[in-house]
């Protein structure tokens, strides 16, 4: 969309949108959303589905990282549906390459940016095929070689680009084109991959996960990350409509019950150690998450025992989280998964030392 | 300055006299030395520039792409399985039309494993759409290195330097070394044109559709096309500078009356100069061909060199099973709008390291002269070796 400057002010004196920066002239907003002093370093207008949790998820951290970033972006989704050539939604520099090497095409950036003595951050965006499965090398070497960036995986827990398949972050027992429900299957057989353990083992400054239906969390994480010095890494829960197999309006309440559950923990970990957790105020039981997407309804067969297993053996591991985590919350914590939702002047964590 | 240094070693102080700013690599025989010696001037204070030490070739190539397009001067080098564990971010490096370059310290390719010297690797990646240039000594290679950052960034493509391992990284030669002052008045600071900055957002590497893949393969042949001219331009602008020309697209030595005509690129020209030399009186003489272009492929040139030869025997370093030659197929595909082209004989030497004697310059000229000679064959192979059904 960033292609004919002439053509693209017409534009924006037809619908009044805001400048993309500080160096074009403010025309005055003609609604709320378009006052609202935010950076859109996404812009709306890009063809990512209804209801898809990751274009959500980038936006949140897009604001949240400012303008003075570069973006090195694996192949996938979020490439694929913000950047169809001679469009783009970004408003940043902007780069992919492919699929299994944001992590070193983000370090090469950075080197670049050091021996040319600017200060701009760079960022690098993965889905979790990217991240968890085929760039893994490429991250464990950046995160070890202790460049200066902020990767972000966009956590949608199967390589929806190419059509919803399993990857090693998709969780257990659930369905996906590559690990079918079936007669002798139920679903994907293996763990989702504990990244996250994995990262933190490289020592980093900041590692952390986050979730889309938490966007004031995510964005306090995301500025936190921006202002450390060294590698940080951040994992979003996104979920995909199509992939999960749940309607469209219900992405930010299915993300919330992931968390709730204590399927997916919202943790902080600083160099390795455990520095914060957000506490669920009243864990859901894991069947709440389940039940709202396609990809565990072969879980709900009250005639089939290997069912009935299966969702124990998930119940199981939210439980273990919770244990591990220590996720149990203690009441009216104003950062907790009912509190933290809650606006408050001052942020959220305006309340808490 | 005229010194006796190893080819490595040389490299690494001519890639230091370019000053990149970034430098990615991860080592591999036979290319180790060229990155050890660039940590040594590191390390030392004599090169300043950010070192990036990958885990990886992937990661080298992709770190030192990440680089060139955030606007930085960027080289890595490496060689063998490190080109085709690169092959992914070779293609994606030149299909973006990003300038950089490597050294490949040519070597074959396993399996079976083999670390010596001939040319598969680069002859893998021909199609990523890279300048290659071949290196017949390590004064070429030293001289080339320096004019690959100016190619590159005037042709906003790739360059990788091809310098044959061992036979050329690991030898002593005395080499003449530019001055700084030299290199700096022939290789100004590199000004990127689309360098991502975020004062200027761009966005690089997007998904393009049917409508538009053409129209970007053909501007990038284009580009290779417009290359020979900057690739020649280049070369005579170094020669006038310090005295020295590479070679350009490519040379003819020897006998320029010889009906008999050799082509090959890298070391093994020296061997064949040698050869022309000691067996030429006794043997028959013949026109020596040193392509140094390989990519873009100089087929003007090429078939100006050839002009007035009855057989021109083409020297390949590796193999296209199924096929033969590689270098030789594509020679003999430029030469066909002749009027009259020479025969073309295409055999493979030196695959996986092995010697090359001079003495193979007089079995060559025997070939061309027996009219029954194969047109392809891998022509220092010896069968006795081979159970009777692989022969």
């Amino acid at each position: 969309m960033v292609q004919d400057s002439t053509r693209l002010n017409g534009l924006r004196a037809k619908h009044g949108r805001p400048p993309a920066g500080p160096h074009e002239p403010q025309a005055a907003p003609s609604t709320l959303r378009q006052g609202q002093p935010r950076f859109r370093g996404l812009e709306a207008g890009h063809r990512a589905c209804q209801g898809c949790g990751e274009a959500l998820a980038a936006r949140i951290v897009m604001e949240n990282a400012g303008p003075d970033v570069m973006v090195a972006n694996a192949t996938g989704c979020l490439e694929v549906f913000t950047t169809p050539w001679p469009q783009s939604a970004w408003r940043v520099p902007w780069m992919h390459s492919l699929f299994e090497n944001a992590a070193a095409i983000a370090s090469g950036m950075e080197a670049a940016l050091k021996a040319r003595g600017r200060n701009t951050k760079v960022l690098a965006f993965g889905g979790d095929g990217g991240t968890y499965d085929i760039g893994f090398q490429a991250l464990s070497g950046m995160l070890e070689r202790h460049h200066d960036v902020l990767y972000v995986c966009y956590d949608n827990e199967a390589y929806m680009n190419t059509g919803i398949q399993r990857s090693s972050s998709t969780p257990h027992a659930a369905s996906t084109t590559t690990s079918p429900a079936g007669k002798e299957r139920m679903g994907k057989r293996h763990l989702k991959k504990d990244l996250l353990s994995i990262i933190a083992a490289h020592h980093i400054p900041y590692a952390a996960s986050a979730s889309v239906a938490y966007p004031a969390d995510l964005a306090r994480k995301v500025r936190y990350a921006m202002g450390i010095e060294g590698p940080t890494f951040l994992v979003v829960h996104s979920p995909c409509p199509l992939g999960w197999r749940h309607a469209s309006a219900l992405t930010v309440e299915v993300a919330r019950r992931a968390v709730e559950c204590g399927l997916f923990p919202l943790v902080e970990l600083e160099r390795g150690a455990l520095t914060n957790i957000m506490p669920i105020r009243t864990p859901r039981p894991v069947v709440d998450y389940l039940e709202l997407q396609g990809r565990f309804a072969h879980l709900f067969d009250e005639t089939d025992t290997r069912a009935i297993e299966e969702r124990d053996h998930l119940q199981a591991l939210a439980d273990h989280n919770i244990l591990t985590y220590g996720l149990a919350g203690t009441g009216d914590d104003p950062v907790d998964t009912t509190g933290i939702a809650h606006v408050r002047r001052g942020g959220p964590l305006a309340e808490r030392t | 300055m005229r010194e006796a240094l190893e080819g490595s070693l040389a490299i690494a102080r001519a890639v230091a006299m370019a000053k990149p700013d970034v430098v990615a690599a991860y080592p591999i025989t036979p290319q180790t030395h060229i990155v050890e010696n660039l940590s040594k001037l590191v390390a030392e204070g004599d090169l300043h520039t950010e070192f990036v030490s990958v885990e990886s070739e992937f990661s080298a190539a992709s770190v030192v792409l990440g680089a060139a397009a955030t606007g930085a001067r960027a080289y890595t080098a490496t060689a063998s399985q490190g080109v085709l564990l690169m092959s992914e971010v070779l293609f994606n490096i030149a299909g973006l039309r990003i300038p950089l370059v490597m050294t490949v310290a040519n070597r074959a390719v396993g399996a079976p494993l083999s670390i010596w010297n001939d040319q598969s690797d680069a002859m893998a990646v021909r199609d990523a759409g890279w300048i290659h240039l071949h290196c017949a000594s390590n004064q070429e290679a030293v001289d080339t290195t320096i004019q690959a950052f100016r190619i590159a960034e005037a042709t906003e493509l790739p360059v990788m330097v091809c310098m044959d391992g061992f036979v050329l990284t690991h030898t002593m030669e005395v080499i003449d070394m530019p001055g700084q002052a030299q290199v700096d008045a022939f290789l100004p600071p590199f000004a990127f044109s689309r360098a991502l900055d975020s004062a200027d957002p761009r966005t690089v590497g997007t998904l393009v559709d049917p409508g538009w893949f053409a129209e970007m393969r053909h501007s990038h042949h284009a580009a290779m096309g417009r290359a020979l001219g900057v690739i020649e331009k280049v070369d005579a602008d170094f020669a006038k500078l310090t005295g020295r020309a590479s070679g350009g697209l490519l040379t003819v030595t020897g006998d320029p009356d010889a009906r008999v005509g050799i082509l090959a690129m890298g070391s093994v020209v020296g061997t064949l100069e040698a050869g022309l030399a000691d067996f030429g009186t006794e043997a028959g003489t013949a026109r020596l061909i040193k392509l140094r272009a390989f990519r873009p492929f100089p087929a003007r040139a090429l078939r100006e060199a050839v002009a007035g030869l009855d057989t021109l025997i083409v020297i390949d370093r590796a193999i296209s099973p199924g096929l033969g030659g590689i270098v030789g197929s594509e020679v003999s595909a430029v030469l066909q709008s002749m009027t009259a082209a020479p025969r073309v004989l295409n055999y493979a030497l030196g695959l996986g390291g092995r010697d090359i004697p001079e003495s193979v310059y007089p079995a060559l000229i025997a070939a061309a002269a027996n009219p029954l000679a194969p047109r392809f064959a891998v022509f220092d192979a010896d069968l006795d070796k081979l159970m009777p059904e692989d022969r």
